[in-house]
């Protein structure tokens, strides 16, 4: 069944469903309902990544040197999981910025260089030449071993070559048709091939199914599971190293690959276009950070078992290991499985091969052939119509070339390796890019010379130490050029450079080609300055996020263009369409009417110059916009102005916040603050209401009277005597009362005149007692003092002094009652101070006013006969002159009664011995 | 008829002038120095016309007025509520409560005797129709 026939039919069936696809895709696209626009494409489309390395060359690779071929997969699992972040920023760049290849990016980063980006896209087309033209090897290896079915014969030199390069041909051609077709269908300035991408996610379904579908065949087909497998397998000593990781040698090497993988899924020129040009969502990133890897995981479960499986087939080593995925099918008859096999090699070969000729021929075409042909003025292609279709010519001619190139290469070189060792060739190369990348999005004094330097003396070494050691081996040099260097020089063997050995090649060439690339990156950058529109390109990559979405103030262009001559430049490159639809977008968002406009600014230069990057790439963009654009390119020190300027602004909007934190505090205070005063405005209402009914109370009395003595001359004199003594008597506690309030604010002010000295306190307290005497003869209050004779001297105002025993006795004598009243004084020394009682046998103070007493106005009144007299000032001001002493005023709860207590402080040189 | 007067008042001298100023009008007049035992008198013998004091030693005269008006038997005696708070507010908050009238301390002897002569004069006429 397995006719010659029928495999080339149903290849070329399957490449037609492809076209099919991809033309479905782009119509779909075209009718604004594209089908790529969720997470789960993006995710399969960006397992381009699994190629027929993948699909042939791991179980080779594992079963040569066992679980190391999974520091592959590691690798790009590590960047998605790990380093999404990187991802991230990229992306965001190139969608801040009309980017359209990986060459794009680093020229754009330095300065838009025409140079580097030449660089780029050399090392790019010399490194990725030779995987593809693994794919076409796998191909027509896979092809040749299947048409020699049911018989199992590996290809040779001599039978296969030329049938087999025939079918490489035609499926290169037929690749490169495809490339042409979807890729170069019209210039899209975000560079989306939406047909293709749906191609290329269909291919990833059709690998994984048919590996897995081969995986299952051989582990649960031929074996009895997984565990029938391996014990089989480890029954056979030259098999048990597969299953360990050999502790001498191989851990230099797990790490150099998980690296270099690591930064091929970032560098390789057809998973830059992939994952960041083809992007349609930016958030569909944070789904492939996780679906991704687990692609990775599922199409490398079965690789072990497969080979393991292959080794104990085909006992007899005549088959080659990078087949087995096609032999083990074969082996068993097993006809469909083995075209399924075939099937999905034939998916993972097409599907690399397409996106890099898309990626590639990108970026000859932008970087290099453009900007060159626009340089040659004898070709004044500045002045030509129509430039669309020329540029499109350019990628197809591009496309052609790559293809061609590659099975060149194929024919010429490819026969002599494996799969995995071409891979790394090129993984070796693409990984030239990675400082350049990381370094320009993350440092902002990368200079574009360093960047040259770099990757041009990384590139170096590499062809050295990689790339013409496989020419040498494939015998176009003399294979001396490997055993004993160049001209016979040993420390210039490639292999072993500067006598450098115990590392195998690719970790050999890795280290000294970034060792030169890094050291030399960072040297002449230190070294170097930077142009104007570097300066302003590394910020805007530095510090994507602040320009996200934006071109912010960092427009190269300083001056004007004319409308019409900017139009035109993008009619020829965009078509008027997409002219039309950028110009009004930009000229609704700024308010500007286009049918007036004559001229435009700088700004709407950037945006004009971002369109047509997207066609043409950012080198060459510039180049045709400075030919309408009247007025220079900014000078640095504008460009220094301007930067310094965004940093004001962004030091600006930092101390704004700043500010606006203050204030949210300072508000916050104000509103406490506020509150406060509220309660004081409370306290202080509460106060002049209470001194208001003071005052007025005595005052009632006293004009009453006043009134009555006035209007009735009449009455007798008694009567007229004793009102007359209630108006002198009212007119006291009125002045009394008048003399505390001002007392109390005086002291309150702290403006109170005291006129301190050494006072006696037991002569302050018999003289108090003389005032009151009077009064407690009135109310027959027995005293009860004691004095002691020795009371030392206290530093006090006299007066005031006096004022306090006067208030606290007039306090006991209001309140002290019950058949025997009795007021009880006494002084007696309390460690460097004199402690004074003054204590009644009245009811005492009622729980609950304990802290209150001595606030303004607090009276308490005694239940048992009326509302105390007094202005409950006494209190209060009494505890003010205490306190102004240096002494403390307090009360104890006694057994019936109140029980006042002060302390007064010695003079200093008083002396309990005198 | 002489009307009665009922002076609610803590303050001896304050009681010893609008007492005398009651006298001299005509009227009779009882006193009580706190909330409680005005209360008590006016159980006694609702008296016509309620000089009332606000800051009192036990009870408040807001609190006096109040029990006052809610007690049926006493819709007819009118209440004057002197006091020393001057206070708009506090003037609304006694005549609120169904105080007849308010009285600022200090006041004028002549208007205090006036409004008090007012008031008595309404009640003779309330009474005349029998209402």
């Amino acid at each position: 069944m397995l006719s010659a026939w029928f495999v080339i039919l149903a290849s070329f069936g399957y490449i037609g469903l492809l076209f099919a696809i991809a033309y479905y895709g782009d119509k779909r696209a075209d009718a604004g309902r594209g089908i790529i626009n969720n997470p789960y494409i993006y995710s399969l489309s960006i397992a381009v990544y699994a190629t027929s390395w993948t699909f042939y060359g791991s179980v080779g690779r594992a079963a040569a040197d066992g679980l190391i071929f999974i520091t592959i997969y590691l690798g790009p699992t590590l960047m998605f999981v790990a380093w999404w972040f990187l991802l991230q920023k990229i992306l965001r760049i190139c969608k801040t910025n009309g980017i359209t290849s990986i060459a794009d990016f680093i020229a754009s980063r330095y300065g838009k260089s025409t140079a580097i980006g030449s660089l780029v896209t050399l090392i790019a087309v010399v490194g990725i030449t030779p995987y593809i033209s693994l794919q076409l090897k796998a191909l027509s290896t896979s092809l040749t071993v299947l048409l020699e079915y049911p018989e199992i014969v590996m290809p040779s030199a001599e039978i296969g070559l030329p049938v087999v390069s025939v079918t490489a041909f035609i499926v290169a051609m037929a690749m490169a048709v495809f490339a042409i077709l979807f890729g170069t269908r019209h210039l899209d300035p975000s560079e989306h091939h939406e047909g293709v991408v749906a191609a290329i996610a269909f291919e990833s379904i059709v690998k994984l199914i048919a590996f897995v579908a081969v995986g299952l065949f051989v582990t649960f087909g031929l074996y009895d599971g997984f565990g029938d497998l391996f014990m089989k397998a480890a029954a056979k000593p030259e098999l048990q190293k597969l299953f360990a990781i050999s502790p001498s040698s191989d851990y230099a090497q797990w790490v150099t690959l998980t690296i270099l993988s690591m930064a091929a899924i970032l560098c390789l020129p057809r998973q830059f276009h992939i994952t960041i040009v083809e992007n349609v969502g930016t958030d569909h990133l944070s789904k492939a950070v996780w679906m991704f890897p687990l692609y990775l995981l599922l199409i490398n479960i079965f690789v072990l078992p497969i080979a393991v499986g292959g080794l104990l087939q085909f006992p007899a080593g005549n088959v080659d290991p990078d087949t087995f995925v096609l032999t083990l099918p074969m082996s068993t008859k097993n006809e469909g499985l083995a075209l399924l096999a075939y099937i999905g090699g034939l998916s993972a070969a097409t599907g690399m091969a397409i996106i890099s000729a898309i990626a590639l021929s990108t970026m000859i075409c932008n970087e290099v052939l453009m900007p060159a042909l626009l340089r040659m003025d004898s070709l004044r292609l500045n002045e030509r119509g129509d430039l669309t279709t020329l540029v499109l010519n350019l990628r197809r001619f591009s496309s052609v070339f790559v293809m061609l190139l590659s099975y060149g290469y194929f024919v010429f070189i490819g026969e002599s390796y494996t799969l995995v060792t071409i891979g790394l060739l090129s993984f070796a190369a693409a990984a030239q890019f990675a400082p350049a990348i990381i370094g320009g999005i993350f440092w902002k004094g990368a200079t574009a010379h360093g960047a040259f330097v770099g990757l041009g003396l990384g590139f170096i070494v590499w062809i050295y130490t990689l790339l013409l050691p496989s020419f040498a081996l494939s015998g176009w040099m003399p294979q001396s050029f490997i055993a004993e260097g160049p001209f016979g020089i040993e420390l210039l063997k490639p292999y072993e450079f500067l006598g450098l050995t115990g590392m195998d090649n690719i970790s050999h060439s890795l280290f000294w080609s970034m060792v030169v690339n890094i050291g030399s990156y960072i040297w002449v950058s230190v070294y170097t300055e930077q142009s104007a529109i570097e300066r302003i390109q590394a910020a805007l990559f530095v510090d994507a996020e602040k320009f996200s979405g934006t071109t912010g103030r960092s427009n190269l262009w300083q001056g004007s263009a004319a409308v019409d001559d900017l139009r035109d430049l993008l009619y020829r490159f965009v078509g008027s369409y997409r002219t039309e639809q950028a110009f009004k977008d930009h000229a609704r968002i700024r308010g500007l009417d286009l049918d007036v406009l004559m001229a435009v600014d700088a700004e709407f230069v950037a945006v004009a110059e971002r369109l047509l990057a997207g066609a043409i790439g950012s080198a060459s963009a510039r180049v045709l916009v400075a030919s309408v654009v009247k007025g220079d390119i900014v000078s640095l020190d504008e460009v220094l102005q301007i930067l310094d300027e965004t940093s004001e602004v962004i030091e600006y909007s930092h101390r704004l916040e700043q500010k606006s934190n203050e204030l949210e505090i300072a508000s916050d205070n104000l509103r406490k603050a506020n509150e406060q005063l509220q309660e004081l405005d409370r306290l202080k209402d509460d106060f002049l209401s209470t001194i208001s009914h003071e005052l007025r109370t005595p005052l009632t009395s006293i004009r009453s009277f006043g009134e009555i003595l006035f209007d009735k001359p009449e009455i007798d004199l008694s009567q007229r005597k004793q009102f007359l003594s209630v108006i002198i008597s009212e007119s006291e506690r009125l002045t009394r009362l008048i003399n505390q309030i001002l007392d109390l604010a005086k002291m309150e002010a702290g403006s109170m005149d005291w006129e301190m000295s050494e006072v006696d306190a037991r002569e302050a307290i018999e003289e108090a007692l003389v005032a009151m005497s009077s009064l407690m003869a009135d109310k027959s209050i027995a005293l009860d003092l004691k004095l002691p004779d020795n009371l030392p001297h206290v530093f006090a105002d006299r007066d005031r002094l006096i004022q306090v025993i006067v208030n606290l006795l007039s306090n006991a004598v209001k309140f002290c009652g019950g058949p025997e009243p009795v007021v009880r004084i006494a002084a007696e020394i309390d460690g460097d101070t004199v402690l004074v009682r003054v204590a009644d046998n009245g009811p005492g103070v009622p729980d609950g006013v304990e802290d209150i007493i001595f606030e303004k106005f607090q009276q308490v009144g005694n239940p048992l006969t009326s509302k105390p007299r007094g202005t409950g000032l006494g209190l209060p001001i009494s505890r003010q002159i205490v306190e102004h002493f240096g002494g403390k005023i307090w009360f104890e709860k006694a057994d019936g009664g109140a029980d006042f207590r002060f302390t007064l402080p010695f003079t200093r040189n008083f002396q309990i011995a005198e | 008829m002489s009307h009665s007067v009922l002076i609610v008042e803590d303050e001896p001298n304050i009681v010893l002038s609008v007492k005398f100023l009651m006298e001299g009008s005509g009227f009779d007049v009882r006193v009580a120095s706190d909330g409680n035992s005005a209360l008590k008198e006016i159980k006694q013998a609702p008296p016509n016309i309620i000089l009332l004091d606000v800051m009192l030693p036990d009870r408040d005269g807001y609190s006096v007025c109040e029990a006052i008006k809610a007690n049926s038997d006493w819709q007819d005696i009118r209440i004057l509520m002197l006091t020393a708070k001057g206070r708009d507010l506090d003037r609304e908050k006694g005549l609120a409560l169904g105080a007849d009238d308010y009285i600022t301390k200090p006041f004028s002897t002549r208007e205090l005797v006036a409004r008090v002569v007012e008031v008595s004069k309404e009640l003779a006429v309330s009474y005349s129709h029998g209402t």
